[in-house]
């Protein structure tokens, strides 16, 4: 009895002693004990996606390291002075994409990426903060919902960057900023007449679009669209990943033993295609419990959004946490032939890129809305 | 105000909120079912496409069958070479792949596009053989370049080896790279990784055979259809099915008496076909000149194909079996065959021969093939001597149909049935014939010199090497006669040789046992005081023969004919066929010198020296190894007219 009392307040200390640390850090237990499993998951699927590559995993470790510096930098920092920064960041993003795609241009090739001899650096993912920022940010000064003057403005701060970066092109990216943007304006109360209107006047844009097109155009497009009607050339991937995770089936193959994965067959299988590593080795069953560690980020992400105060921490905390499941439901589709193939990664799973980073830099954002919260309302 | 805002604020984030998790469960669910139709549903669908991905069949091809004398003398064997092999669907831009290949001089660039052809009416996964048979310098070239050829690759293949050389191609026949056109004929699953198939000869006739059957392997490929170890804990499950060889075929031909063949023939264009007379088998069979068949399978550049084509020698043309010529006086013991068994003839009467016949109510003057009298002569004398006034007398008496249906029973003008594919029928020819062959009907009627002319072999009768050895037997064995075949049977598993049965041929019936004897008697005459005395002087055994020569032109009514005067082409065809032992023939054989001249000098030897081989079964006696070309002195020309 006495031992177990020992033991219940030896626990009941470390709980407290680790309280107090968090909340030192601005940090949230729940979200950091998500995180941290997904990381772990992340650990785990990248050992067998890189054919037993110890190195990757030494990069990962340090992505995620550089990734949670960021996000508890970031937690520190006050709504107040994030949406100071949020123009200066903008500002400077649009400025790096420029001189981005004026060297892809000059280069003639694609170009995503900035040498800055120590590290590369991909000005698109600052957007991908920057862009619900300055939206946040701008409604925060407005009344909601948004009137159609304030829309065009926004539409102008949302379309600006990921036209420059679907120019790169990197589509993937720029549907993401774009969704970033828009979910700011969706939480903000855009109208469902309007959303509606919007997505007519697209509808139309696109069937009138479609007359004036080339057929080589055309037929690209339809490829986009539909890749399995082209097997050898965009479609191999969905064809071989589809292949990866039907042969799965409930179980999976178990680790290291899926042979789409680990002959070779899998294209890009630690990057965009993980999600059918996963599906191929650890079954349907292992995907759910993804899915599952991933709402649970969702839910939490939301929850810490919804408590944080004022309109620009709202809109921003909840553009950020929905944003985190956009990436899941892009990657996720275009793997399992849902989507057309954009390049979007799964969300801290896929191995490589600055995206890590950035996430974790949004969480960490989210987290600081969250622990500032009483400090504005007092 | 401020509150109201923010009472109306929290009411939008909520809904906002509310809408978009929604949202977010029922895309999940959709992903869900997704998921759920690919790996429950259609599961087994998918894991049987994740197999095939990653084990590939690779083709083991069959060693090839080896093709033995009638004793298990290896003639034709395999040997390792190294060859460029080109798989499709792993290279990524074939011709341009070819382009550079070619620049680098390991194919010539006329070949580029029939290979292309040859590629793409392969599988997109069969490793296509481009390049045969590389020497050790290209094999350096292409190593140091081997990065610029995805998708090709250096493999050692087994391929065909010739230890004789040129000895009996014409009946072995060879092999090259399979064409176009053998891809429309074979079962290609089945020639999966096989570069070379038969083309002439045995190695044609019996490809199935000699091919065996290829067998497989299953390999861990990755995507790029490189084999790869497997990886992780993954345990495939590998199977392979090993080759079944080819049989190994054992001929009827007897190496060192085709080797006295060949050495005999030498130089000279001609044919030799030797036969045993009691079973048909193909004991030599040569043509000359002959060819080299490793040309073949290690692949002729298109000047070395042109250079064989194009020679005015025809080293392709298979003599034995395609040359078609004028039987000359070797046909004579047939038509004595047909007077004796239709009564024309009374073998005791001597008939006078002063060197010239007219057929009554004519003024044309039929001579002796090389002028003189032979004076009185019985058919014995007519045959040793080879008289053709006697047999001008003959066949003006039997008429052309009796000599046609006569000679039809000795196979004249139809196919042995030999056992490669070539042969030509020749020509018998008839009134029939005529009418058909000819358009104009001032030709088409037979005259009655044209029958005279049938009795000693001359005019339209054409036959082949092959069939007068053929006939040879059938005399020999007396009106028996057997399906000549150059594979006598199989090795087996066990080195056991297994012989097939001789396969009998319609031979001569009705003709009497004293008939038979006659003309033996009157071969035999011709090879101990007739036109071939001089290869019967001193041959340890009886050589019943018959010499011929076919006429390559027609002799001018007037004019005296000299072998010397006319050019090398335009002489004479030398002609000899002979069977012995004579009293229990062992070996029939023909011989065939193109211009040779006359069938006693030029032809006779040579067939004396295959007969030796065979029958000796030790190197020919010295004396009888007269060089072929050389004119023997002292050769029965003062008896006058040989043939």
């Amino acid at each position: 009895m006495i031992l177990d009392d020992n033991r219940d307040s030896a626990a009941r200390r470390t709980f407290s002693a680790t309280a107090r640390l968090l909340s030192a850090l601005k940090l949230d237990g729940p979200l950091l004990v998500g995180l941290g499993l997904l990381t772990v998951y992340a650990l785990i699927v990248q050992y067998s996606a890189s054919g037993q590559s110890l190195e990757t995993i030494l990069r990962t470790l340090m992505r995620i390291g550089i990734g949670a510096f960021a996000m508890i930098a970031l937690a520190h920092s006050s709504p107040n002075f994030l949406r100071s920064l949020a123009p200066w960041l903008y500002g400077a993003g649009i400025l790096l994409l420029l001189v981005v795609d004026a060297i892809g241009y000059v280069g003639k090739g694609a170009q995503r990426w900035l040498d800055l001899g120590l590290i590369r650096f991909q000005p698109s993912e600052i957007m991908k903060l920057a862009v619900p920022m300055l939206a946040a940010s701008f409604m925060h000064e407005r009344r909601l919902p948004p009137d159609w003057r304030n829309l065009i403005v926004l539409a102008g701060i949302v379309i600006l960057p990921a036209a420059l970066v679907a120019m790169q092109p990197d589509l993937g990216t720029a549907v993401l900023i774009f969704a970033t943007g828009a979910l700011v304006v969706l939480m903000a109360g855009l109208q469902w007449q309007v959303i509606g209107g919007l997505a007519c006047a697209g509808t139309g844009a696109a069937v009138i679009g479609w007359r004036f097109l080339h057929d080589y155009q055309r037929q690209r497009i339809r490829i986009f669209l539909d890749p399995q009607s082209d097997p050898l050339g965009s479609g191999y991937h969905i064809i071989q990943s589809q292949i990866a995770i039907g042969s799965g089936g409930l179980f999976g193959k178990g680790w290291m033993n899926g042979s789409q994965a680990q002959l070779d067959f899998l294209p890009e299988r630690s990057t965009d295609f993980i999600f059918a590593v996963i599906g191929e080795e650890f079954g349907l069953l292992g995907l759910i419990v993804l899915l599952l560690l991933y709402l649970f980020i969702l839910s939490r992400a939301v929850f810490l959004a919804s408590q944080s105060s004022g309109t620009f921490a709202r809109l921003l905390g909840l553009s950020l946490a929905l944003t985190f499941f956009v990436y899941v439901l892009i990657n996720a589709g275009m793997v399992t032939g849902l989507l057309p193939v954009v390049g979007v990664p799964l969300p801290l799973i896929s191995y490589g890129g600055t995206s890590v980073v950035t996430l974790l830099a949004g969480f960490g954002i989210l987290m600081g809305l969250y622990s500032h919260r009483k400090l504005v309302n007092s | 105000m401020r509150i109201k805002d923010q009472w109306n604020e929290q009411r939008i984030y909520s809904s906002r909120t509310f809408a978009a998790m929604l949202i977010i469960g029922l895309l999940s669910l959709a992903l869900l079912g997704k998921l759920a139709y690919l790996q429950i549903i259609r599961h087994d669908y998918y894991l049987e496409l994740s197999q095939g991905n990653r084990v590939r069949q690779d083709p083991i091809p069959a060693s090839r069958g080896l093709i033995l004398d009638r004793r298990g003398r290896v003639l034709v064997d395999n040997e390792p070479a190294f060859q460029l092999e080109l798989i499709r669907e792993q290279t990524p831009d074939l011709p341009g792949t070819l382009q550079r290949l070619a620049k680098l001089g390991l194919i010539n660039q006329e070949d580029i596009e029939p290979l292309k052809r040859i590629i793409h009416s392969r599988r997109s996964f069969d490793s296509v053989p481009i390049r045969l048979r590389l020497s050790d310098e290209e094999i350096g070239r292409f190593a140091v370049h081997r990065y610029e050829f995805e998708g090709v690759e250096l493999r050692a293949r087994q391929t065909r080896h010739y230890p004789y050389g040129e000895l009996g191609v014409h009946a072995l026949g060879y092999v090259a790279a399979v064409s176009e056109d053998d891809l429309d004929r074979i079962d290609k699953p089945g020639y999966a990784g096989t570069t070379l198939i038969g083309k002439l000869g045995v190695e044609s006739a019996y490809e199935t055979q000699l091919h065996g059957l290829n067998g497989y392997q299953q390999i861990l490929v990755n995507a790029q259809g490189r084999s790869v170890k497997f990886q992780g804990a993954y345990q495939p499950d590998l199977r392979a099915e090993a080759p079944v060889a080819g049989r190994d075929l054992v001929l009827a031909l007897d190496l060192p008496t085709q080797q006295a063949a060949e050495a005999a023939l030498g130089d000279h264009r001609g044919a030799i076909v030797a036969l045993d007379p009691t079973n048909g088998d193909v004991l030599a069979l040569v043509s000359h000149p002959g060819f080299d068949p490793s040309l073949f399978s290690r692949g002729l550049t298109r000047s070395e194909y042109s250079q064989l084509t194009n020679n005015e020698d025809k080293p392709l043309l298979n003599r034995a079996l395609r040359g078609t010529y004028p039987s000359g006086s070797t046909i004579k013991p047939v038509m004595a065959l047909a007077g004796l068994t239709y009564n024309l003839i009374d073998p005791e009467r001597r008939e006078f021969c002063n060197g010239s016949f007219h057929l009554p109510g004519s003024s044309h003057m039929y001579r002796e093939g090389k002028g003189g009298k032979h004076g009185a002569v019985d058919l014995v004398d007519a045959l040793a001597r080879s008289c053709d006034v006697y047999f001008y007398g003959l066949a003006a008496q039997l008429g052309v149909e009796r000599i046609a249906t006569f000679a039809a029973q000795f196979g004249i003008g139809s196919l042995t049935g030999i056992d490669i594919s070539g042969e030509k029928p020749g020509l018998l020819p008839t009134p029939e014939w005529k009418k058909q062959a000819f358009r104009r009907p001032q030709d088409q009627v037979w005259f009655p010199g044209e029958t005279v002319n049938f009795g000693i072999g001359q005019g339209y009768l054409l036959v082949t090497p092959l069939q007068l050895a053929h006939m040879t037997a059938e005399l020999a064995e007396r009106g028996r006669s057997y399906r000549p075949r150059l594979v006598m049977g199989v090795r087996d598993a066990n080195g056991v040789i297994v012989r097939n049965p001789a396969v009998a041929a319609s031979g001569a019936t009705g003709i009497s046992a004293a008939n038979w004897d006659l003309v033996l008697r009157g071969m035999i005459g011709a090879t101990t005081y007739g036109t071939a005395a001089l290869i019967g002087k001193d041959a340890r055994y009886r050589i019943a023969g018959k010499t011929g020569t076919a006429q390559v032109f027609t002799v001018a009514q007037n004019a005296h004919y000299n072998a010397k005067t006319v050019a090398e082409r335009l002489r004479d065809h030398a002609w000899f066929i002979a069977f012995a032992p004579a009293e229990a023939p062992r070996i029939a054989i023909s011989v065939l010198v193109e211009n040779g001249g006359f069938g006693a000098s030029a032809a006779a030897p040579l067939a004396r020296r295959v007969m030796d081989a065979y029958l000796l079964e030790g190197p020919a006696p010295a004396a009888t190894t007269t060089p072929a070309a050389a004119t023997p002195a002292g050769a029965p020309q003062s008896a006058g007219a040989t043939q």
